[in-house]
């Protein structure tokens, strides 16, 4: 009886094959596409590489708060925490150890990894405002800590004094921020389809599955918190590494790292762009990151009204994130036939 | 002490407290394999706490649940589900923003521990997608395969239900009101969809309706303010006439 | 002894401020179940409101703080009625999203206007002055601030005690259907109590001026501060956010004073600590 039933199982999957594989390869061709976006930023915008590789970064801690927030479905208003031990954590080392950048990239992500997972413990617990404000307090508390050991971290002033070596002993950072910029780009594009064979694993359908309905999933036998904390301290190692880069290519870093605003603006790139999908966060950063850098750099005093505007605009027009917007567009589009 | 026959599930002396009130009174009950009992009794009664103790939702002040010898009262809910308990909701929670594959899909990678595998696709393990298919076949979901959940009826989101929990392979499975909310046209299928459940599986199923349940039943316990008032055949619980009067009272008051 | 007195007056007012700041938002998010991040806007609108009417209008202090609190209650009515009726509907992210571009909006109006330094209020000379208590002396302002905090959490009290108006939200906090079921109006309600919690804001934001500095950039600097009271205290609770902010009031006020090194490391702590024993927070609701 069973061999009836799988037969014609695999006969739909055979007649679904090319359609599949089309549409695998689109989806090939639009992530090439972006690297080679990416690439071409490199020889448009030369006087503007730092801009672009701070967006680089934030895209990759963006799509690290996407694990969470999109697909897990767990509301973090300081996912700083994270990005801030991976820029300490690969800064500290840098000055105090060892200025390779590759061991320094995974000194940071490790550290990124253990804070999430030490304070993913008692996090992943909390619901709603509780969790919102416990997230807030564990970046607030690393913040005071680095502040407070001055000594070593350079407190308010910041971390000085990094200096990284070549990256395989050969591609010096520059002035110009080329190799910055290159290094940022590379480690992105990894993260980026790491993420993407991530969310589409097993692994990945569980976060999915917690995200729609908990108490379902510990129906059929998920141990949700442990799972959570899981994705968390993944979440952590990804946005660790951005920390680390961020550190790595502006050879600095500062209390900022930690800040509530950093947090925020991640949360709302994120929301901008689209939860849940990887190029969400993507279009999210690159809008917002543009957006702000233009309208600050048109009127210093008051892009804030743009910005303003574009989110209040999003939220109530397109709340699905700039994602969302094929589809309305569509569907507008039928209704004016 | 270890107990005689020690195949099915063995529930002794069941107690649970909130505060001073006390909603499960020393209940005893046995589900051996093939099984198929029901559980009825008047709104608060404690029918769903009585489940949620089972599954491991609750925790109970008192007694034991012992599955095939061992005592499981104790383990949280997922530990129970990977013993052999498992259940259906009462309201759905099935995951609506995914397809019936993809539904029916995670019991299956979570049974068989594929969980927590980062580095292949979740379609891409051929014994969890024949199983898949196999679930869809048996609950007649296959026209449905790549339907978003919400989209479908409720007499059909009911029968991803149980395809879902069966795909867990339980060995006790309790079915908390299979027919609630579904349409009367529809509660064929529900009745169809049990009668079709594997035979060695142990049912309990909670339940209102109890033209489902008379026929769906081979024994019903009576439950009443959290402790078992009787337990009989279909007949002979026809004839009580204990559970005559509770039933036309209630259905008076209503 | 005089740390003591110094830790327990100065924490008291600074508490009484977080209170008049945060009840509103606690209401709102309680009631409404908004997450509203823009509400440190009112108080920075109250305080804008007063710094200009103080420096550029005859009026003098208390009619000008009068009128900025009944001005940024009217804003606040608007507001409801033009952006807060859809976000009550949306998803608790959305919520954070709009509310966050409510605030951008605020900040960029005030910093258009009145630009982006502090904001000073000019109040009355005797503010600055000194009550010598025979142990210590005490600065008027702060017993202002105290005497304030209390009349308005008295006056909170006997609203939502006694009148027709405070059983009708204490109904609608819990439980809005049944609320509405009974013929509460509910939008009223929300619009009343709204307005009610933006001019608190206000008034707290111009009184608490000395501690809490007005300025362009007063919401987002003080959002977290805000939410911490409104967590700690629990939803929706007018007593919890009262203890709440007078306890964290007096904790932040006594790291300070003691080991100011180790800045607001306490406050979040002690915020931790609550939430982790009652994730509903002291007062609230589960």
């Amino acid at each position: 009886m069973q061999e009836t039933q799988i037969k014609p199982a695999e006969n739909l999957a055979q007649t679904a094959a090319p359609a599949r594989s089309r549409k695998f390869l689109i989806k090939l061709l639009i992530d090439l596409a972006l690297i080679g976006v990416g690439i071409a930023a490199y020889f448009i915008f030369p006087d503007n590489l730092g801009f672009i590789t701070r967006i680089l970064i934030m895209i990759i801690l963006v799509l690290s708060l996407d694990l969470v927030l999109g697909y897990a479905g767990v509301a973090t208003l300081g996912h700083a925490a994270l990005f801030g031990a991976g820029a300490y954590g690969a800064g500290l080392f840098a000055v105090y150890f060892s200025a390779d950048p590759l061991l320094g990239l995974l000194v940071g992500a490790i550290v990124g990894a253990i804070i999430a997972f030490i304070s993913g413990l008692f996090l992943m617990r909390a619901h709603g405002l509780t969790l919102l404000m416990l997230t807030i307090a564990v970046a607030q508390i690393l913040q005071e800590i680095i502040n407070k050991e001055r000594a070593i971290t350079g407190g308010s002033d910041g971390l000085l004094g990094i200096d990284m070596d070549p990256i395989f002993g050969i591609y010096a950072f520059d002035f110009f921020g080329k190799t910055g910029y290159l290094y940022a780009l590379t480690v992105l594009v990894i993260v980026f389809f790491a993420l993407k064979i991530l969310v589409a694993s097993p692994f990945g359908a569980m976060a999915k599955g917690i995200h729609e309905s908990a108490p379902r999933m510990r129906a059929i036998g998920t141990p949700v918190y442990w799972r959570l904390v899981g994705i968390y301290t993944i979440s952590g190692f990804i946005a660790g590494i951005a920390g680390a880069v961020s550190a790595q290519v502006t050879e600095l870093v500062s209390l900022e790292a930690f800040g509530f605003a950093l947090s925020a603006e991640a949360m709302v790139m994120l929301i901008l762009g689209g939860l849940g999908r990887l190029y969400g966060a993507i279009i999210g950063t690159v809008i917002f990151m543009v957006v702000h850098h233009t309208a600050a750099s048109i009127d210093p005093f008051n892009w804030l009204f743009v910005i303003g505007t574009m989110v209040l605009i999003v939220v109530y027009f397109v709340p699905e994130g700039f994602m969302g917007l094929p589809v309305k567009l569509r569907r507008w589009l039928r209704w004016q036939k | 002490m270890s107990v005689g026959m020690n195949v099915g599930m063995e529930v002794k002396n069941l107690q649970m407290h909130f505060g001073g009130i006390v909603v499960a009174d020393d209940i005893n009950l046995t589900l051996k394999p093939g099984d198929r009992k029901a559980l009825i009794g008047p709104n608060g009664a404690g029918k769903t706490t009585f489940a949620n103790l089972l599954t491991g939702n609750l925790t109970p002040t008192g007694g034991s649940i012992h599955l095939d010898g061992q005592n499981i009262a104790h383990l949280r809910e997922s530990q129970r589900v990977k013993a052999g308990v498992a259940k259906t909701f009462q309201i759905t929670t099935l995951f609506k923003k995914m397809s019936v594959r993809e539904n029916i899909r995670l019991p299956i990678l979570e049974r068989t521990g594929l969980g927590t595998k980062m580095f292949k696709k979740a379609e891409a393990y051929p014994e969890v997608e024949a199983e898949v298919e196999q679930m869809m076949t048996q609950f007649n979901l296959r026209a449905h395969a790549d339907i978003e959940v919400h989209e479908l009826a409720y007499g059909q989101q009911r029968l991803v239900e149980l395809a879902l929990t069966l795909a867990l392979k339980p060995r006790i499975l309790i079915l908390d009101e299979p027919s609630a909310g579904v349409a009367a046209s529809d509660s064929h299928m529900i009745t169809d969809a049990i009668e079709r459940l594997p035979k060695d599986l142990s049912v309990l199923i909670i339940e209102h309706d109890m033209k489902l349940v008379f026929k769906v039943a081979n024994k019903i316990i009576v439950l009443v303010n959290g402790a078992i008032l009787c337990e009989g055949t279909p007949a002979e619980i026809g004839k009580n006439q204990q559970v005559r009067d509770l039933y036309l009272g209630a259905r008076h008051d209503t | 002894m005089a740390v003591l007195s110094g830790i327990l007056i100065d924490g008291l007012s600074y508490g009484m401020i977080l209170f008049m700041v945060s009840v509103g938002l606690s209401v709102t998010m309680g009631l409404m179940r908004v997450i509203n991040l823009a509400h440190g806007g009112f108080a920075l609108l109250g305080g804008a409101t007063a710094h200009w009417l103080t420096t550029n209008t005859d009026l003098g202090y208390y009619f000008s703080v009068i009128l900025a609190v009944l001005a940024t209650m009217i804003f606040a009515i608007a507001m409801e009625k033009i952006f807060y009726r859809k976000i009550y509907k949306f998803t608790e992210l959305q919520q954070v999203l709009a509310t966050i571009g409510i605030t951008f909006l605020m900040i960029a109006s005030v910093n258009f206007l009145l630009g982006s330094t502090i904001l000073p209020i000019r109040s009355p000379e005797f503010f600055s002055s000194s009550v010598d208590l025979g142990f210590r002396t005490l600065p008027v302002h702060r017993i202002v601030v105290i005497i304030a905090g209390m009349a308005i959490a008295l006056g909170l009290y006997i609203l939502l005690d006694k009148t027709r108006f405070g059983i009708q939200l204490r109904a609608a906090v819990d439980n809005r259907n049944m609320a509405s079921s009974l013929g509460i109006n509910t939008a009223r309600v929300y619009a009343l109590s709204f307005a009610l919690g933006a001019g608190l804001a206000a008034f707290g934001g111009i009184l608490g001026a000395e501690l809490l500095p007005i300025d362009a950039y007063y919401p987002l600097r003080y959002m977290v501060l805000f939410l911490v009271v409104v967590a700690v205290g629990g939803l929706g609770s007018i007593a919890g956010s009262f203890f709440a902010a007078i306890g964290l009031g007096i904790i932040d006020t006594a790291a300070r004073y003691i080991v100011p090194e180790y800045g607001t490391i306490f406050f979040f702590i002690a915020m931790i600590l609550v939430l982790l024993l009652r994730p509903q927070g002291l007062l609230g609701k589960k």
